[in-house]
């Protein structure tokens, strides 16, 4: 059982690492292999519970989670890349790494005072580690509204789902096998429209950094 | 039986889209949109006299159908209805003017059909995960219709439309997992379904609910066009087709908004009503001065329409935030006329655009002399838009402020009030420019003697004469009315 619980914070550690790693690296590439890591460590996470409690529900989860977040996401991520023109870094955040890496230790800190209600329901060794999860959704939303190439708004976007599944996993175990479906299919259905929508941008603008979309405005 | 009643409202939109992915879009096929919306209508209104008789139906777990579903599915298939109508000669303007392909033509209606199949399912879900998946799910069948024409400003609206939508959805999602946190340590079962998770209340831990509702309402709100996150709105609301901004406008806004309802119902029985009034106040009149800051230089007819579904949302917060059972049925009244109002609206800038080929206020002057029944359309549907009588708009706002002052929300009802005069003077000010007036010469300044299509002349016709029969009764939506607001304030 103390394994179970070693890789479940092991788990929820590497989600926190790669998610201000996405904030710290310039180059897309270089991000979206970060982000398959990180899809890799939810999975982790999840196959820790899953032994832990001795489900062989959630260790099919954790299979499937496996597959969209660590290979099928990364893969769509990598086409979107490809589709994006020679750009490949990240040139001008809105606000630099250093500051942005500042802002991801306030946000951590304000994940666990926030999070302190959620730990004290039931503090198991599973909900000790909904802070890190909240972090990592805070440090996504963070990505989405500073850094202006699509790859990166998209990236930003699943960080944030990442860390949404993750707090589902350690708070409850999931949230129904239907409505988890649901979600992963969305998400997939999501990016896939993002991934097009990278395209056409490339076709209308000649460029996927989002600072041209300013035909727009009042 | 029971299980075909509820499943019906969502499955002839889901066989529509089938329908026309088997078929394509053809002159043959173009009235199968029609058929299905007015089947749809007649299948939520058997629906909505076994609630009153009945109460709430369900269809397995996952599914259920009360008197408010009822109420939403109406306005839904109401507002349909009048787009089905209006599409064909829409999507034939397009195609003549080589503007789409046939395969585009095609691709706009399965998605349509698609996109009401998924909003039908939103308000019949009695899960809140499913909720939200339907939810979502809007978001990802319309990004293909808001960026339908390819321009670099449709391109751009589309992606800022499914960024922000996503995000802000991705909150109330995060907010549902911490309400199911709630849940399952309440020692109830209720899971997610609303009506358990509202009777088992008094067990959910109330520090962990607050987080919950924040986010559900900050989520839900996003894609109810609510501040903060509203930028998308305007943009896409601007950039779709006609017939898709009458849709996304007039009912989408409305499903999302109907989410906060329900959240609302969960909110007051676990922390009082004080919370939740607190934060739809807060986003209520932010919505609101947003709105009349951004409407009264409006340089573009779409986006001003746009704006005014902002500032409607407002005052269904506002209406929301009051509560009681005059404002709930206010608001739900509100839903479905401006849902009838805003759709005739947008589908006229939708023809005025065709025919003049520019969204600029300032290209378009003196319409009533070359197009009586369009330019009346849209005056009325303006007029009608910021609350004058008889149209419904000027009763249920009545309704949201007369709840208001008795309940000592009076402060902020004034202050909204105050807004929605500033909002009708700019709307009044911007329409009569475009409608009255002599006309323009020059090319591309006055329309075209084009005659206006018959059966979209008949969709701004009835939508006009619905929103005024609404407004002089309420009729056989009455009981329906009473028994939703029942639901919603947690009545016995």
């Amino acid at each position: 059982m103390v394994h179970a619980i070693q890789l479940l914070n092991l788990a929820a550690g590497a989600l926190l690492l790669t998610a201000v790693l996405v904030l710290w690296r310039r180059e897309l590439p270089v991000i979206v292999r970060v982000f398959a890591v990180q899809g890799v460590a939810l999975a982790a996470l999840v196959a820790a519970l899953a032994r832990e409690e001795g489900s062989a529900e959630l260790a099919a989860v954790a299979v499937g989670c496996l597959v969209l977040r660590g290979a099928v996401l990364p893969w769509l991520l990598r086409r979107a890349l490809a589709g994006a023109g020679e750009v490949q870094r990240e040139t001008r955040p809105v606000i630099n790494v250093a500051t942005s890496l500042l802002a991801a230790a306030a946000l951590t800190l304000l994940a666990l005072a926030v999070s302190r209600p959620l730990v004290d329901l039931a503090p198991t060794p599973a909900s000790r580690a909904v802070p890190f999860a909240i972090a990592v959704v805070l440090i996504g939303f963070l990505v989405l509204v500073t850094r202006r190439h699509a790859v990166s708004q998209l990236v930003g976007f699943l960080l944030m789902d990442n860390g949404i599944t993750a707090v589902g996993f350690l708070t409850t175990s999931g949230i129904g096998l239907v409505v988890e479906i649901g979600v992963a299919l969305d998400v997939l259905l999501v990016v896939l429209v993002l991934q097009v929508l990278t395209g056409r941008m490339r076709e209308a603008f000649g460029d996927t950094d989002l600072d041209e979309l300013r035909e727009l405005h009042d | 039986m029971e299980t075909l009643l509820v499943v019906a409202p969502f499955a002839v939109p889901a066989l529509g889209a089938l329908g026309y992915a088997a078929a394509g879009w053809r002159r043959a096929t173009a009235g199968l949109a029609a058929v299905a919306a007015v089947l749809s209508l007649l299948a939520a209104a058997l629906l909505a006299r076994e609630v009153v008789v009945r109460g709430p139906l369900e269809a397995g777990p996952l599914l259920r159908a009360d008197a408010v579903s009822a109420f939403m599915l109406i306005a839904i298939a109401a507002v349909a209805v009048l787009v089905a109508l209006a599409t064909p000669a829409h999507l034939a303007t397009e195609l003549a003017a080589g503007r789409i392909e046939p395969r585009t033509a095609t691709r706009h209606v399965v998605l349509v059909q698609a996109f009401l199949a998924a909003m039908a399912l939103a308000v019949l879900a009695a899960d809140l995960g499913v909720l939200w998946v339907a939810v979502e799910g809007t978001t990802i069948v319309t990004a293909f219709l808001v960026g339908q024409r390819r321009t670099r400003a449709a391109v751009e609206a589309a992606w800022k439309y499914v960024v922000i939508c996503s995000a802000g959805i991705a909150l109330a999602l995060l907010g549902i997992v911490v309400l199911n946190h709630a849940s399952a340590h309440s020692g109830t079962g209720a899971g997610l379904d609303w009506a358990a998770l509202a009777v088992a209340a008094p067990q959910l831990d109330p520090g962990v609910t607050r987080i919950a509702v924040v986010l559900l309402v900050v989520g839900f709100g996003a894609k109810a066009g609510l501040a903060p996150l509203h930028a998308w709105l305007p943009d896409a609301h601007s950039q779709a087709p006609a017939p898709v901004s009458a849709l996304m406008s007039g009912v989408l806004l409305s499903v999302a908004f109907y989410a906060v309802l329900r959240v609302k119902v969960v909110s007051d029985a676990v922390l009082g009503p004080g919370f939740a009034r607190a934060l739809l106040l807060a986003a209520a009149l932010a919505s609101l001065v947003i709105a009349a800051s951004l409407l009264i230089a409006q340089r573009d007819y779409k986006r001003m329409l746009a704006y005014s579904s902002i500032e409607h949302m407002g005052l269904l917060a506002l209406g929301a935030a009051v509560g009681g059972p005059l404002a709930t049925a206010a608001v739900l009244l509100h839903v479905l006329g401006h849902g009838l109002a805003k759709s005739v609206l947008f589908l006229g800038a939708g023809r005025v655009l065709q025919l003049t080929g520019t969204s600029r206020i300032a290209d378009v002057r003196g319409l009533a002399a070359g197009q009586p029944v369009l330019a009346g359309s849209i005056g009325l549907g303006v007029l009608a838009l910021i609350g004058l009588p008889p149209f419904s708009l000027f009763a249920s706002e009545l309704g949201i402020a007369r709840a208001g002052f008795g309940s000592g929300t009076g402060w902020a009802v004034a202050a909204a009030l105050l807004l929605v005069v500033v909002i009708g003077a700019a709307l009044v000010n911007h329409t009569s420019r475009m409608v009255l007036g002599p006309r323009r010469e020059g090319p591309g300044a006055a329309p075209a003697p084009q005659p206006l299509p018959r059966a979209t002349a008949v969709a701004l016709v009835a939508g006009l004469a619905a929103c005024v029969a609404l407004g002089l009764t309420t009729g056989p939506l009455t009981g329906l009315l009473a028994a939703a607001a029942e639901i919603l304030t947690g009545a016995p």
